[in-house]
């Protein structure tokens, strides 16, 4: 009964969805504030109802209902609670549930804390945001119920992927819907702005915290990502350029790009029409993300079960709203106003060539997931694009990139002065080359270009200190003041710092790790020693084990640097018996920031075991610097100027706005 | 320099960007893509040593041949083909005989043998690479697949 009454609110919240699409709308043309109205309280009902349904499924899961199909598809009455929650996602309705939650979230949020909002355009966007769920729930219901009845009712369930067991499937999705589907914020705001074809500075304000906000998930989403390939799939490798991971790389680029470009349309009124632009593109390669992920039309760790009628169905989603937003873009923009012209060498100049860089290398991403499938419905004709494309297009691209960003926030808005940006940062990069050389001599050398990428992942690092060190006057004041004043900066200037050393710690360790990474791949009987990264492992032998739901070989391995025994590690292979799939859990040693990764490999006839053992020097940098990047999100979240309130002010004294008379009436 | 030369110039720096840009994806095309094969085809139509390809098909049965060290030999089929390949390294976990599969690497010159360097893994026991499957079918070789829950 429950799981109807789930079924039901779907349903319900469908006709919630078309309300909100309508008649907010209606009201904003027409000036109805009751109308308009509307759409907050029906957003907040929509999530309700969405969250309920949500709720619904999750307690099927929870009790094992396995007269669901979809519980009892991916659900097994032995399986640990936390991946009986965590499967609620790791299918395909259950992933759509989840992100049709997550959206109905996210609108509910701008409900919530856009009560500074001129009316019209909270309206409008909260109906852009209900024509996007609408779809979505259509989608859902149309091509995959999650509330399907089985009967008879079968005893056990198939379990759950067991690769897909893992803390990982618990927080990775939903971080990286939150970033997906965050985006969707700014394209309504995109959208709404069109409709009225109105856009300002004030604009650009009331997008960045939502930016903000969906970037710095995106970013967790995507490191979380890499973290979980890299410990559970036991292949040593944290990136593998495969479609899904672009899929949702492309939409970290462009939201990127969008959150520099916003800065200088709310700083300077400055490329507004290209901002909009850019706020519909990110949310449309999430929905191009979407499409790759969940029409099949990939081979993929992601790929669930595939019918050809969903992919059709997110296809046609596809094209109404890209299409859709691209049309009503072409017929709006030459109406905007444009903005301000700035010389080259300016912080607009600089955003610009951020801005430019980081859509081209999007691009070339693009290109590289679609072309085999272009070229296979052309020509029925099959080519794999592999990493060796990706590394070499992005990696060259990129380049310029990394090596300007230390300037930008040197620069002064209008009008800025290289020269005097070089003074500044010539200590900054001295060091940083020094850095790069030491680190290379202490890691035993390698290709003399890695001494480059250290140097420039040191360069961002010290570049993006140096940037608080002279904002703050360090050196031109006495310490004591300097230090105030260094207190007293806008806490979006520690951001931006925080963010670009993010970036520089991610780069030093992608550099490390490809550069000073050694793997031996060597057969193993118990008592034999094998060597990486001066440590010396010894293989002690096999232990039969036992889990919940699975059974184990663990080899157990003795750590010694200089003959001392610094650590052990074991390293299994399992077997899921539900669905007698095998799987590798590799063995993980930190050392620092450094890691021993031992995966182990196929007993031989003779009682020994190939055994694979990297040594991986710095690797921890790559999701550290992750970290760090969305610490500066968040605290760039936090500063004064996005807090509620502020922008309303500036807004009155910007334009006045008819809606916010009639709140006013109320 | 003048307002207009200035804008020009910037407008010429942009557009040099996104011609190298297309420049290298061109090239990196020409360097790193792996047109995929069955075995039949190799016999039809021939792919010349050093050339990288993918080449998949189905494990033969009894064809595992684990040597000393971690190479192993096994020969791929696709009913009308078969070609032996030799891959070192760790196979992944579903890896079987009978069992669909793709390699990536080359013939070398003058030898039969297509040395692998990527075996590829995927996530799923019922698993089949869509572009062995996708020719499986259109042979008849093998059905199985649509719908296994």
């Amino acid at each position: 009964m429950i799981i109807e009454l789930g079924h039901y609110a779907l349903v319900l919240a469908l006709a919630t969805c078309l309300v909100i699409s309508v008649l907010p709308v209606i009201g904003a043309r027409r000036g109805d504030a009751a109308l308009m109205a509307v759409a907050t309280t029906g957003t907040y009902a929509l999530f309700g109802l969405v969250a309920f349904s949500f709720g619904v499924l999750t307690w099927g899961y929870v009790v094992s209902d396995f007269s669901v199909q979809n519980v009892y598809e991916n659900s097994h009455s032995m399986k640990p609670m936390i991946y009986k929650i965590s499967g609620v996602w790791g299918n395909h309705e259950g992933s759509m549930m989840l992100w049709v939650l997550i959206l109905t979230l996210f609108s509910a949020m701008v409900a919530f804390f856009g009560t500074n909002l001129p009316d019209r355009l909270k309206a409008n966007v909260l109906s852009v945001q209900a024509w996007i769920t609408t779809a979505f729930t259509l989608f859902i219901l149309l091509t995959s119920n999650p509330f399907v009845r089985l009967s008879p009712v079968p005893a056990e369930g198939q379990d759950l992927n067991p690769v897909l067991q893992d803390i990982g499937l618990a927080i990775h999705p939903p971080l990286l819907y939150l970033g997906y589907v965050g985006f969707s914020v700014c394209f309504s705001f995109a959208i709404a702005a069109l409709i009225d074809g109105r856009i300002d500075a004030a604009w650009a304000r009331w997008v960045r915290p939502w930016t903000l906000t969906a970037w710095t998930f995106l970013t967790a989403g995507i490191s979380m990502g890499s973290y979980w390939a890299y410990y559970e799939l036991g292949w040593g490798g944290w990136w593998f350029w495969d479609p899904v991971e672009n899929a949702s790389f492309m939409p970290w680029l462009a939201g990127t790009a969008l959150l520099h470009s916003a800065l200088v349309m709310e700083k300077r009124d400055a490329l507004k029409i290209w901002t909009v632009l850019l706020a519909i593109i990110a949310f449309s390669l999430s929905l191009l993300g979407t499409f790759l992920v969940r029409s099949g039309v990939l081979t993929s760790v992601h790929a669930f079960a595939t019918d050809p009628t969903r992919g059709i169905f997110i296809l046609c989603i596809l094209i109404i709203f890209i299409g859709g937003a691209l049309t009503l873009f072409a017929l709006r923009a030459p109406t905007l106003k444009a903005g301000g012209l700035f010389q080259p060498i300016s912080r607009e100049g600089a955003l610009v060539l951020n801005n430019l860089i980081l859509t081209v290398s999007a691009a070339t991403v693009l290109i590289g997931t679609l072309y085999p499938l272009l070229l296979e419905t052309l020509t029925d004709e099959k080519i794999s694009v592999g990493p060796p494309f990706f590394n070499l297009t992005f990696g060259f691209l990129m380049a310029p990139l990394l090596l300007a960003v230390p300037f930008g926030p040197m620069l002064a808005w209008k009008r800025g002065d290289l020269l005097a940006a070089l003074q500044r940062l010539y200590l900054a990069a001295g060091l940083a080359l020094v850095a790069g050389l030491v680190l290379f001599y202490a890691e035993n050398g390698g290709p003399v270009l890695a001494v480059v990428g250290l140097a420039m992942a040191f360069f961002l690092i010290f570049g993006a200190l140096a940037d608080l060190w002279f904002r703050a006057g360090f050196g031109k004041q006495t310490a004591s003041i300097a230090w105030s004043r260094l207190k007293g900066l806008p806490r979006s200037a520690f951001g931006t710092s925080l963010a670009h050393m993010g970036l520089g710690i991610t780069v030093l360790g992608i550099v490390a790790v490809t550069t000073f990474e050694t793997e031996t791949v060597v057969e193993m009987k118990p008592g034999m020693t094998a060597e990486a990264g001066g440590f010396v492992l010894t293989f002690d032998g096999m232990r039969a084990g036992q889990g919940p739901n699975y059974t184990e070989d663990r080899g157990h391995f003795t750590i010694r640097k200089a003959g001392v025994a610094v650590a052990d590690v074991w390293s299994s292979k399992r077997l899921y018996t539900a669905r007698r799939m095998p799987t590798t859990e590799a063995g993980i040693v930190t050392f620092g920031l450094s890691q021993l990764y031992v995966s182990l490999g196929d007993p031989m006839a003779d009682g020994g075991l190939v055994v694979r053992i990297w040594w991986k020097p710095w690797i921890l940098c790559i999701w550290l610097g992750t970290v760090v990047m969305m610490a500066g999100g968040v605290v760039s979240l936090s500063d004064r100027r996005l807090r509620v309130g502020v922008p309303k002010r500036r807004a009155k004294v910007v334009a006045p706005v008819p809606g916010q008379v009639a709140e006013a009436a109320e | 320099m003048t307002r207009k030369q200035k804008r020009l110039a910037v407008i010429a720096g942009g557009m040099g960007f996104i011609l190298t840009a297309v420049l290298l994806v061109m090239f990196a095309f020409g360097q790193s893509i792996a047109y995929f094969y069955m075995p039949s085809d190799i016999a039809t139509k021939g792919v010349g040593p050093d050339t990288r390809i993918r080449l998949g098909g189905l494990v033969a049965e009894g064809s595992v041949v684990r040597s000393e060290g971690s190479t192993v030999k096994f020969s791929v089929t696709d009913g009308n083909g078969t070609v032996p390949v030799m891959y070192t390294g760790i196979l992944p976990d579903l890896f079987r005989e009978g069992q669909g599969v793709v390699t990536e690497g080359m013939f070398t010159a003058g030898s039969q043998v297509f040395v692998a360097d990527t075996v590829l893994a995927k996530h799923d026991e019922n698993y089949m690479p869509k572009e062995v499957a996708d020719r499986l079918k259109q042979d008849g070789v093998w059905q199985g697949g649509e719908k296994t829950q």
